[in-house]
């Protein structure tokens, strides 16, 4: 009797991976939407600056483009830049400095699964943000993308997204709960500015512009610009190898960190 | 029903084992229950701070062990070892036989930490759930809820509970995958008595299910009115194993206090007094032999006045057991 038990033990020892990705995921998101300051801010921000900036300022053009078509990938990686740090770096703070992480460790959870459900969960609010900015267009500002081209818009932007989530990674394990939040805004809004997500890039002044060259924002609004044809033209590779190089060292630190907190616990 | 020859013998064996669960004194002899986690010579140390020095302890099944110590004792840092959350500078710690911080280990521990913050906009339900899914056999979780009294909660968001409720969420957690071991870190800190006896009933309720638990306490009475083992530890070493019964039978003492004009440095040097304080306009000395210690004050100051004896409480009790360590 007691051989069968442990036989039975054995092939149901292991938990099943998927199912608890998928439920951490879950709980991640709706902790998050119940979370205003998470939730309100990284979607009603860029709506708010698009509706000002875009639906209020009145028709203009900027090149030979709308300011209603230019102004969704400028916000849209503006949004998808802040859902993605904020959803990575603030939480990994706090549940890494106060002890919450430490009690899911000490669980059978795969450690997998915590960053899959932050990653997920950044990536549901960057696609709220993004088809809202689309939505807000196409409704109240004479914007026409065809569905392929805002399909296609979304798919960027969000491939784009996983660059910030490393980085938030990377500063979730460095900042305390207290700073983290002030530390991301101390990236996340100065190198908006620079890559000319608040103000078109070819007014911002030429050192500005040779700062933004080293900026992932930066790549990521040409990459998004094109998209809709407000693009400087050029070779795209280049933009998809630098967000590509950036993530990488991104998930360097944040494996430093990693380390560096396994060892100051044990 | 014909035996086979050499066919059964496992199953035979099985039948002879003690019944798992409890059974009031340890078992001892060829019988003796199992040790389900051990330590051997372990020591940890974090940077220059010996947090654990030449540990050696059992944890067996069915059992309710105590650690008892004050803070900083290193108490936390056995269960951080036990859990797989720190490694052992030195020495061997096995779990299950295995390595603790293995996943097959995981899943048949449970385990209530001291933790700063609880992400506050879940509800209780969705905690529990979320935890369950971790375990390959959790328990139903109408039944972790019915367990740890949060039925009437389940729909509450974390953040809105009181101290004691927030600590059953924590005791929620720990039992949800139905893990053989439990550990419960300083389980009832910072509750009200009412709130902590509550708890107290939940811990028992795991002992009659055939749980083994290890409790961190620094409240001699907690370990009293649960456990069945008591392991007393200081700055990272064991100084007293035993029942509840033997614990504070090496610590029995009496406490006399007076008013006498002798200084505290004569009291301290008479036979029998383990310990002497000035408490306002009296002074108060603990001792294993009352009737000794009140003679000697009674021939050295004729004015003596005011005396008190009562037992020592179980905290002072204790502070004597660590203090005799020490010395």
């Amino acid at each position: 009797m007691a051989t069968t038990a442990t036989a039975i033990g054995t092939a149901l020892r292991r938990p099943n991976l998927v199912a608890i990705c998928a439920k951490e995921a879950k709980y991640e998101f709706l902790k998050n939407l119940r979370f205003p300051m998470y939730s309100v801010s990284t979607v009603v921000l860029p709506l708010m600056f698009y509706v000002l900036f875009g639906l209020v300022m009145g028709r203009q053009t900027i090149g030979n483009i709308s300011t209603t078509v230019y102004l969704i990938p400028a916000y849209g990686t503006f949004g998808v830049m802040g859902a993605s740090l904020f959803g990575t770096a603030a939480g990994l703070a706090s549940e890494r400095g106060l002890g919450w992480l430490q009690v899911k460790r000490a669980s059978p959870m795969p450690i997998f699964a915590y960053f899959f459900a932050k990653v997920v969960m950044s990536l549901i609010f960057s696609t709220v943000d993004v088809v809202a900015l689309m939505a807000m267009g196409m409704a109240f500002g004479g914007v026409h993308l065809p569905a392929a081209t805002a399909a296609k818009l979304l798919g960027t932007l969000l491939a784009g997204s996983v660059p910030f989530c490393a980085m938030g990674l990377a500063i979730g394990y460095f900042a305390s709960p207290n700073s983290a939040p002030a530390v991301i805004n101390l990236f996340y809004l100065p190198m908006s500015f620079c890559s000319g997500l608040w103000m078109p890039f070819m007014f911002l002044p030429h050192f500005v512009q040779k700062i933004a060259l080293i900026l992932p924002p930066y790549h990521l609004s040409q990459l998004a610009f094109n998209v809709v044809g407000a693009g400087q033209g050029g070779p795209m590779a280049i933009h998809w190898q630098t967000l590509a190089g950036f993530t990488l060292l991104c998930m360097g630190i944040a494996w430093v960190g990693h380390q560096r907190d396994q060892k100051a616990n044990g | 029903m014909p035996q086979g020859v050499g066919g059964n013998i496992g199953s035979a064996k099985a039948q002879l084992l003690p019944r798992a669960g409890r059974s009031g004194a340890p078992a001892t002899g060829p019988w003796a229950k199992a040790a389900v986690a051990t330590f051997e010579s372990v020591s940890k140390n974090y940077g220059n701070v010996r947090a654990l020095a030449d540990f050696n302890f059992e944890v067996r099944a069915g059992e309710l062990v105590a650690l008892l110590g004050p803070n900083g004792a290193g108490k936390t840092t056995a269960i951080r070892l036990l859990l797989g959350l720190a490694k052992p500078n030195g020495g061997h710690l096995n779990v299950f036989g295995g390595d603790p911080a293995s996943v097959d280990t995981h899943v048949r521990v449970g385990a209530m930490m001291q933790v700063g913050r609880v992400p506050e906009t879940l509800r209780v339900r969705e905690h529990v759930d979320l935890f369950s899914s971790y375990y390959p056999n959790p328990l139903p979780i109408s039944e972790t809820l019915a367990i740890a009294g949060l039925e009437e909660l389940k729909d509450r968001k974390f953040g809105l509970l009181s101290g004691g409720q927030k600590q059953r969420v924590l005791f929620a957690l720990a039992i949800c995958g139905n893990p053989d071991l439990l550990f419960l870190d300083e389980p009832t800190v910072g509750l009200d008595v009412e709130a902590r006896h509550l708890l107290w009933d939940e811990i028992r309720s795991l002992l009659r299910r055939g749980k083994t638990v290890v409790l961190t306490t620094h409240y001699l009475e907690e370990a009293d009115a649960l456990a069945d083992r008591i392991v007393v530890i200081n700055k990272g070493r064991m100084i007293a194993e035993g029942t509840p019964a033997e614990i504070k039978s090496r610590t029995a003492g009496k406490k006399i206090r007076c008013v006498t004009e002798l200084p505290l440095e004569v009291i301290r040097k008479m036979a029998g007094v383990a310990d002497v304080k000035a408490d306002r306009e009296a002074v108060v000395i603990q001792t294993a032999h009352p009737e000794n210690v009140l003679r000697q004050l009674l021939q050295l100051d004729l004015e003596i006045s005011g005396i008190e004896v009562s037992s020592a409480g179980l905290d002072e009790a204790f502070l004597a057991l660590t203090r005799e360590a020490r010395g």
